[in-house]
């Protein structure tokens, strides 16, 4: 028997799924909820909670910056953040493909552990099941994630006004440029990391800052222009943005140019947009440049009553375009 | 980035488009034959900083909107056999055929795979000896010598597996079938700068002389764009149509000899099927016979079915710049990205596709 | 059409080049321009260079621009 490589039997039950929980999986994650190894986790928790679940199927499951348990744990994390929540516990559960290396699985756990840490969260429940070769594209990783938020914070898509400022908290599409550079085909050495990072604690600076933050969006997938027109369609307003304003990587924008992508549209992982009022808008983005997650923190535009529902940008040369939702994914091209 | 940046300069842009202001007095109608030149042009909103007096009109460049019904039918029909991986760039893959699209046969099961190069393609080949990979031969003359490198390539290395369906197009022809339909009344022609970068501007030499239209070869940046349409608003002031380069930092007139002699070694020229505009006579590429052993069309038994073309699309009339996507009925109602019917509205570059993206009736 | 883009030719091995576009580096085929050198730009297209690009007329562009420019100043 190989033991180097996740068998069916791992995720039956006996002994082996025993020992790969015991032996490996809780070590790693240890915290005083998840060592008692109960059916569930039991906890005392009382105010407003907030409460999520996403489902990761990343592939490469291994990229710059990054694998898909770091990926798992901010996504899940940042979700919660959204809403000014402070992220408490999470739970995982793994769905992975016989064959799967094991010292992949310790390494994507072991991410896990350094991203839970780094965001103050712990993993307090998990389940772990094998599926046949070809059932799985190496491993899929489902979480749910739980947390509270403060009192008198109401942070919704919905909650945009005319005159509010658009701030965006860093240069976009370096995860999507970064998962892309390494997909069989494109063979690009390209020095950029995925921006994958737990955003709760920027969140919590930028609320100890002011108050009248009224949404906050993490642009994952469908990149800044998706997650701008969300907020525009849920507010029932308009948005404008200045293309000289929105920062990106110039080996983000080499790579984009090079597959005919827009960064505007390239997925972040540790990004975050914050409709905020005005008068509170220099004092929260002083609040973010101290983040190490903000450093490059940038006003990108403002919140209109024109055009409720669409965004549009000035571009380069000061003419107007429409930025509207991506429809399908990017695929690289050569027109 | 060297060589794009200085091209993007809002400053300079500024200025130029005063000067096209006050240099243009009378009216001028001008073409951009490239998708890539329209997508530059909706990207950064030129349309709306140009006087009324230029009128721009998006012409036929796009090699996947020219892709026939029948062509794509062949490549989806090629997919499903046992034993072939389809090597396709990215623009091909949601284009509509008659029946499917490559997408949708990559959901049943095909084996397709998007590639940025032929180059990837030829890897494929050499590592999957027991496959047989075929590559989906699209795109204008900028395109078509890279494709004739995989193919000596592929003939250097003995690789047996490798063949490419050559559905490559040629414009210089097709930009006289469309001049000649006297449909469009053209003061100016904005060139294609890449096809341009390799057969040079001495082909558009017909036009100024046999119709009067004058001519510049573009580059795909804003400055370039811009600068292009003071050329041809200059001819038009001074009555004086010719063939001028703008792009001179990427074109020669004598183009990219090596690229054409490659490009003449592997390929002959033969009738091609437009989509929209019908059979145009030696305006398409066949591989030559020497290399039949890598010709798809000769070394597969290919039955794409019968040819049927989407009811109410008016592709084929935007294509010839007759009529804009807002004349058509399905535009945006029936025909949208997401569900397109024709491939103006897939293609990155197809004019239906950057008047819903940038939305063209907007400000 | 025909997605080009300006790459700076990093080193030369037969009929192949390491290129580079701000910071992005690729290994691509010089078939079509076998005469290129190191330190030249190439237009590179489906990862390989179409067209050497000419520095000497790309500063004439960029002066014929700021002359223009001036003009309307």
């Amino acid at each position: 028997m190989n033991e180097d490589t996740i068998l069916l039997a791992h995720g039956s039950g006996g002994k082996l799924s025993h020992d790969l929980v015991q032996q490996t999986l809780v070590p790693l994650l240890s915290n005083p909820l998840l060592d008692r190894l109960d059916d569930c986790a039991v906890f005392d928790l009382s105010g407003r909670l907030a409460f999520t679940t996403d489902s990761y199927v990343v592939s490469p499951i291994f990229f710059p910056g990054g694998d898909i348990g770091k990926l798992a744990v901010c996504g899940t994390v940042n979700d919660l953040a959204m809403s000014g929540a402070r992220p408490l516990y999470l739970t995982l559960s793994f769905v992975i493909e016989e064959g799967f290396a094991l010292g992949g699985l310790k390494q994507i756990v072991a991410s896990i552990r350094e991203a839970a840490a780094e965001a103050g969260v712990k993993v307090v429940a998990g389940d772990t099941k094998v599926v046949n070769r070809g059932g799985a594209d190496g491993i899929f990783i489902n979480t749910s994630g739980i947390g509270l938020v403060p009192h008198g914070v109401d942070i919704s898509g919905a909650n945009a006004r005319p005159g509010d400022k658009v701030i965006l908290s860093g240069p976009v599409g370096d995860h999507g440029v970064a998962v892309m550079s390494r997909r069989q085909g494109l063979e690009f050495s390209v020095p950029v990391d995925s921006d994958c990072a737990p955003l709760n604690h920027l969140v919590a600076e930028m609320l100890g800052a002011s108050p009248n933050i009224h949404c906050l969006r993490d642009p994952t997938r469908g990149g800044l222009v998706s997650s701008l027109n969300e907020l525009a369609q849920q507010s029932g307003v308009g948005i404008r943005i200045e293309e000289a304003r929105v920062p990106v990587r110039e080996a983000v924008q080499a790579a984009c140019e090079l597959l005919g992508f827009d960064p505007l549209y390239v997925a972040n992982e540790g990004k975050l947009v914050a409709v905020v009022a005005p008068e509170d808008a220099e004092r929260v983005l002083a609040a973010m440049k101290g983040n190490r997650y903000g450093a490059q923190a940038a006003i990108i535009g403002e919140v209109t009553a024109q055009h409720p529902g669409r965004v549009v940008m000035k571009t380069l040369l000061g003419a107007s375009r429409l930025l509207d939702m991506l429809v399908g994914e990017l695929l690289p091209r050569i027109c | 980035m060297r060589y794009v940046d200085e091209y993007r300069d809002p400053e300079l842009g500024k200025r130029l488009v005063d000067r096209i202001h006050k240099l243009s007095t009378r009216p001028a109608r001008i073409m951009e034959f490239c998708g890539g030149h329209t997508v530059t042009i909706f990207k950064h909103g030129i349309r709306q900083l140009l006087p009324p007096t230029v009128e721009m009109l998006s012409g036929p460049g796009c090699p996947v909107c020219v892709t026939a019904n029948a062509e794509l039918d062949k490549a989806i029909a090629l997919a499903k056999e046992p034993g072939v991986i389809l090597a396709t760039f990215g623009d091909m893959l949601k284009v509509p055929g008659s029946r499917s699209s490559l997408q949708q046969a990559k959901a049943e099961g095909g084996d397709i795979r998007v590639v940025y190069s032929t180059r990837d393609a030829l890897a494929m080949a050499r590592d999957n000896p027991d496959k047989r990979v075929v590559f989906l031969g699209i795109g204008f003359e900028t395109t078509a010598p890279t494709v004739a490198a995989s193919v000596l390539q592929a003939e250097a290395e003995a690789i047996h597996n490798y063949f490419v369906l050559p559905l490559h197009k040629l414009c210089p022809p097709v930009i006289k079938a469309l001049l000649d339909s006297g449909e469009v009344r053209l003061d100016g022609l904005i060139c294609p700068g890449h096809v341009s970068a390799v057969i040079g501007s001495r082909p558009w030499g017909f036009i100024p002389t046999g119709y009067g239209i004058g001519c510049v070869v573009s580059g795909f940046e804003p400055l370039d764009i811009l600068l292009s349409v003071e050329m041809l608003v200059a001819q038009v002031e001074r009555g004086e149509p010719k063939v001028e380069i703008a792009y001179r930092r990427g074109v020669k007139p004598e183009g990219n000899p090596q690229a054409l002699r490659l490009m003449a070694t592997v390929f002959e020229e033969s009738q091609a099927t437009w989509r929209g505009i019908g059979t145009v006579p030696q305006s398409g590429l066949k591989l030559r016979e020497k290399y039949r052993s890598f010709d798809a069309e000769a070394q597969f038994q290919i039955d794409p079915g019968p040819t049927l073309e989407p009811a109410g699309c008016l592709c084929g009339d935007i294509l010839r710049a007759v009529k804009t996507p807002l004349d058509c009925k399905l535009f945006r109602r029936v025909c949208t990205p997401e569900h397109p019917v024709g491939p103006c509205m897939v293609s990155s570059e197809g004019s239906c596709a950057a008047y819903y993206q940038y939305g063209a009736d907007h400000e | 059409m025909c997605l080009a883009i300006p790459a700076l030719v990093k080193s030369v091995t037969g009929q192949e080049a390491e290129v580079e576009v701000g910071g992005v580096g690729r290994r691509i085929s010089i078939a079509l321009t076998p005469e290129v050198k190191v330190g030249d730009y190439v237009l590179l297209h489906t990862g390989y260079s179409i067209n050497v690009i000419d520095a000497g007329e790309a500063e004439e562009t960029l002066k014929l621009l700021r002359e223009l420019a001036e003009e309307s100043a």
